[in-house]
C-alpha cells in the first residue's frame, strides 16, 4: 500500500486515463446489463409471471418456436393432472393477433387463452378477472400503448370482437407483445379462424397449445415418465422462454458482447500493467535489493491494480446508473438490476485483476543485481 | 545508540568477534555467462569489513566491482566461498532468506541514488521500514535522519527536484535507516562533481564511524581515497589491498 499510493498519485494523469477507458468499459456493462433485462422482461415477463413449473407441448415440436406450432389434445391436460407430483394441470393456449380500437388505435396482443376458473387466470390491478365470454385482461403495458380499460377491440380480418375488462398486476409482454388473457373457448376460436357467429368446429376445441402444468410445493415432477404417458414433450418453465420470438437470438447476441467486454476489459488492464511493469522494472531491482521480497513487490502491484479498477469500475457504474436512469420508461427494453449490475461490476475488477496479474507477474523475474550500477 | 562495539579501524591485531559483525568474505568465486562464453567476475576474493571501518574498492571497468557488492549483500550466489554480514551467512540457497538478511543487516546506496521516481525525500527514508512485516518495523527516525545528511529541509521534495548530491545523501539516509551492519556502496560520485564527491565520502566516513557501519565503497575517484580507511584494487576479479 505504501509505495501503491504514492505512486497513483504521482502518476495521475497516466492511470486517469487507463481508469477511464475501464470507466467507459464500465458505463458500457451497465448498459447493456439494462438492455439485457430489459429485453428478458419484454421477451418473457408474460412467461416468467405464470404460476406454472413445466409445459407440455405436441411431441418433436421444435424447440425455438414451440409456442406458435405446438398444438396438443386436451386428451393431454387429463394425463398430467394425474400423474405424481403435479398439483394442477390446465390448458394453455397461445397465438400473436393484430387489433384495433374503435378509436382506430393499432394494437398487437399475445393471446393467453386460459380457463377463467383455473390457476393461469391471472389476478388484476383494476377491472374485473376473466369470466365473461369476450372479457380480456391486458398487460399495463398495453395501457401505454393506447389501450383502455372498457375498450373494444376487433381482431383483423376476422372481426373477433374482445371488451378489456382488467389489466394485470405487472408488464406482461411476451416476444415484446402485450400480453391479453383470454378466455380458452374465446382463443379456440381465433386461432381455428372461426368468424363470430359461426360454430367452432368438432376439432378446434379440443386443440390446445400446450399443457400447464404446476408441481406440488416441494415435489419434482417426473417430466419423462409424463410425456410418456400424455404423448407431449414437457420444457420447464426456464427452457420454455427459447421458445419464445427471438428471445434466444437476443440474448445470445448481448451475452456475446458482453463476454467481449469482459476480455477487452482484461486485455486492457494487461496491457497498460504490462507497460507499467516494464518501465518499473528498474525500480523493482531497487525495491528487491533494499530487501523487498517478490511477495511484497506483487502485493504492492496489485493493489494498485485494485484500487485504479475498483475506482473506476464504480465511477462508470455511477455514470451507467445516472444514464439508465434517464434511458428507463423511454419506451426502449432497459431495466436496471443491482444483482446483475454488481456481478457486472465485480465481473469487470475480477478480470481486470486477472489481466494486470498476468503482466505484473513479470517483476518477480527482476534481477535485483541490475540495481548496482555496472550492470545497467 | 549502537549496541555495537567501537570502531575498530585502529585496532592492529585481528579481532575475530568485531570482525563477525561486519563483512567477511572467503574465498569467493563468481563466474557469469553460460557454458560457450563465461567470465570469471571474482576470482578467489578474500576480504573483511570490520564496523566502523570505511573500505574502497577501485579497479578498471568489468573488473568486478559491482559484482563484488552484489555476492556481498546477497543479491548473487557466488560459485565458491563464504560470505558472512554480522555473522549470517548470505550465500544461503534460499532467496527468500537472502532477501531477508539484506533487508536487517545491509544498505545499499546506488549510483546516482536510485530513488524511486514518486516519493518524496522523507517517503525514500521510510520505505526500507516498510518493507518488512509490521512488528519489524524498528530502526532510526527518517526525519532525523534526514536532518543528519543535510536533507531537513528538503523532506518532502521528490528526486526530479534534487540535485545529483542531494539525491545520494537521500540515497545514503534510506541506506542508514534500517541500521544495517553492513553499507555497500556502488560509485556514490559518479555523477558528482568534485565539491559534492567530497561531501558526500566525508558524510560516509562520518556515518561509518559514528554508527560502526562496516562500508564498502565502489569508486572510480581517486580524490577521495584520502577518507578512506583501506583501500582495494580489483583487477579481473582478483582482489589486492592497494598500495
Ligand atoms: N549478468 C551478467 N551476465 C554476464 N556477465 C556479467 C553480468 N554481470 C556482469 N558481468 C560481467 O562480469 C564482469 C564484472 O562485471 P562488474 O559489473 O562486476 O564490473 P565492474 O567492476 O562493476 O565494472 P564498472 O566499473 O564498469 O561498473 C564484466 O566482465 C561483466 O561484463
Ligand atoms: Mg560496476
Amino acid at each position: 500500500m505504501f509505495l501503491a499510493i504514492r505512486e497513483l498519485n504521482f502518476a495521475r494523469l497516466r492511470f486517469a486515463l487507463m481508469g477511464a477507458v475501464i470507466a467507459l468499459i464500465a458505463v458500457l456493462m451497465v448498459m447493456l446489463s439494462g438492455l439485457s433485462v430489459g429485453l428478458v422482461r419484454d421477451g418473457v415477463s408474460g412467461l416468467q409471471n405464470l404460476p406454472v413449473t413445466s409445459f407440455a407441448f405436441a411431441q418433436d415440436v421444435q424447440r425455438d418456436s414451440a409456442f406458435s406450432r405446438s398444438v396438443v389434445d386436451m386428451t393431454a391436460v387429463d394425463e398430467w393432472a394425474d400423474q405424481p407430483g403435479v398439483a394442477d394441470a390446465t390448458p394453455f393456449g397461445n397465438t400473436l393477433v393484430n387489433t384495433r380500437t374503435d378509436r382506430g388505435t393499432e394494437v398487437d396482443l399475445a393471446l393467453f387463452g386460459v380457463q377463467p376458473d383455473s390457476f393461469l387466470s391471472p389476478p388484476v390491478s383494476q377491472g374485473d378477472r376473466l369470466g365473461t365470454e369476450d372479457g380480456i385482461v391486458v398487460s399495463p403495458t398495453a395501457l401505454d400503448a393506447g389501450l383502455q380499460m372498457g375498450d373494444v377491440v376487433t381482431i383483423d380480418r376476422l372481426g373477433t370482437r374482445l371488451r378489456v375488462v382488467g389489466v394485470t398486476e405487472q408488464q406482461d409482454t411476451f416476444g415484446h407483445v402485450d400480453v391479453a388473457y383470454v378466455p380458452l373457448a374465446a382463443w379456440q376460436a381465433i386461432k381455428s379462424g372461426t368468424a363470430p357467429g359461426t360454430a367452432l368446429p368438432q376439432r378446434a376445441a379440443t386443440e390446445i397449445t400446450a399443457v400447464a402444468v404446476r408441481a406440488a410445493d416441494g415435489k419434482s415432477v417426473d417430466l419423462a415418465a409424463g410425456d410418456t404417458a400424455a404423448g407431449t414433450e414437457s420444457l420447464t418453465l426456464k427452457e420454455s422462454y427459447g421458445a419464445s420470438p427471438g428471445y434466444t437470438a437476443e440474448t445470445t447476441t448481448l451475452q456475446l458482447i458482453q463476454g467481449f467486454l469482459y476480455a477487452i476489459s482484461a486485455l486492457v488492464a494487461g496491457a497498460f500493467f504490462a507497460v507499467w511493469a516494464i518501465q518499473r522494472k528498474p525500480e523493482v531491482a531497487v525495491l528487491r535489493a533494499l530487501g523487498a521480497s517478490t511477495g511484497w513487490v506483487l502485493r504492492d502491484a496489485l493493489t494498485q491494480a485494485f484500487v485504479l479498477l475498483a475506482a473506476a469500475v464504480a465511477i462508470g457504474v455511477g455514470v451507467g446508473l445516472a444514464l439508465g436512469a434517464l434511458i428507463t420508461g423511454s419506451g426502449i427494453p432497459f431495466a436496471l438490476s443491482m444483482p446483475s449490475i454488481s456481478a457486472a461490476g465485480v465481473g469487470l475488477v475480477v478480470l481486470g485483476l486477472v489481466g494486470a496479474g498476468a503482466a505484473v507477474i513479470r517483476i518477480t523475474s527482476v534481477d535485483p543485481a541490475t540495481a548496482l550500477g555496472g550492470n545497467r | 545508540m549502537s549496541s555495537r562495539p567501537a570502531p575498530t579501524a585502529s585496532t592492529t591485531t585481528a579481532d575475530d568477534a568485531s570482525d563477525r559483525l561486519g563483512l567477511v568474505m572467503r574465498g569467493v568465486s563468481l563466474r557469469h555467462g553460460n557454458a560457450a562464453e563465461t567470465v570469471q567476475a571474482l576470482d578467489n576474493v578474500d576480504l573483511t569489513v570490520r564496523p566502523g571501518e570505511l573500505a574502497a574498492v577501485v579497479g578498471p571497468s568489468g573488473a568486478g566491482k559491482s559484482s563484488l557488492l552484489a555476492v556481498a549483500g546477497g543479491l548473487a550466489r557466488p560459485d565458491q566461498g563464504t560470505v558472512t554480514v554480522a555473522g549470517q551467512d548470505m550465500t544461503v540457497p534460499s532467496r527468500r532468506t537472502r532477501t531477508e538478511l539484506r533487508r536487517q543487516h545491509v544498505g545499499f546506496v546506488f549510483q546516482s541514488g536510485n530513488l524511486l521516481p514518486a516519493l518524496t525525500a522523507a517517503d525514500q527514508v521510510r520505505l526500507p521500514l516498510r518493507l518488512g512485516s509490521r512488528s519489524q518495523r524498528s530502526g532510526r527516525d527518517p526525519l532525523e535522519l534526514l536532518a543528519d545528511v543535510g536533507m531537513a529541509d528538503k523532506s518532502d521534495r521528490r528526486p526530479h527536484q534534487l540535485s545529483g548530491g542531494e539525491r545520494q545523501r537521500v540515497g545514503i539516509a534510506r541506506a542508514l535507516v534500517t541500521e544495517p551492519s553492513v553499507l555497500l556502496v556502488d560509485e556514490p560520485t559518479a555523477a558528482l562533481d568534485r565539491a559534492r564527491s567530497h561531501e558526500i565520502v566525508r558524510l560516509l566516513a562520518h556515518e561509518a564511524r559514528q554508527r560502526s557501519v562496516a562500508v564498502v565503497m565502489v569508486t572510480h575517484d581517486h580524490d577521495v581515497l584520502q577518507y578512506c580507511d583501506t583501500v582495494y584494487e580489483m583487477v579481473d576479479g582478483k582482489l589486492a589491498t592497494s598500495s
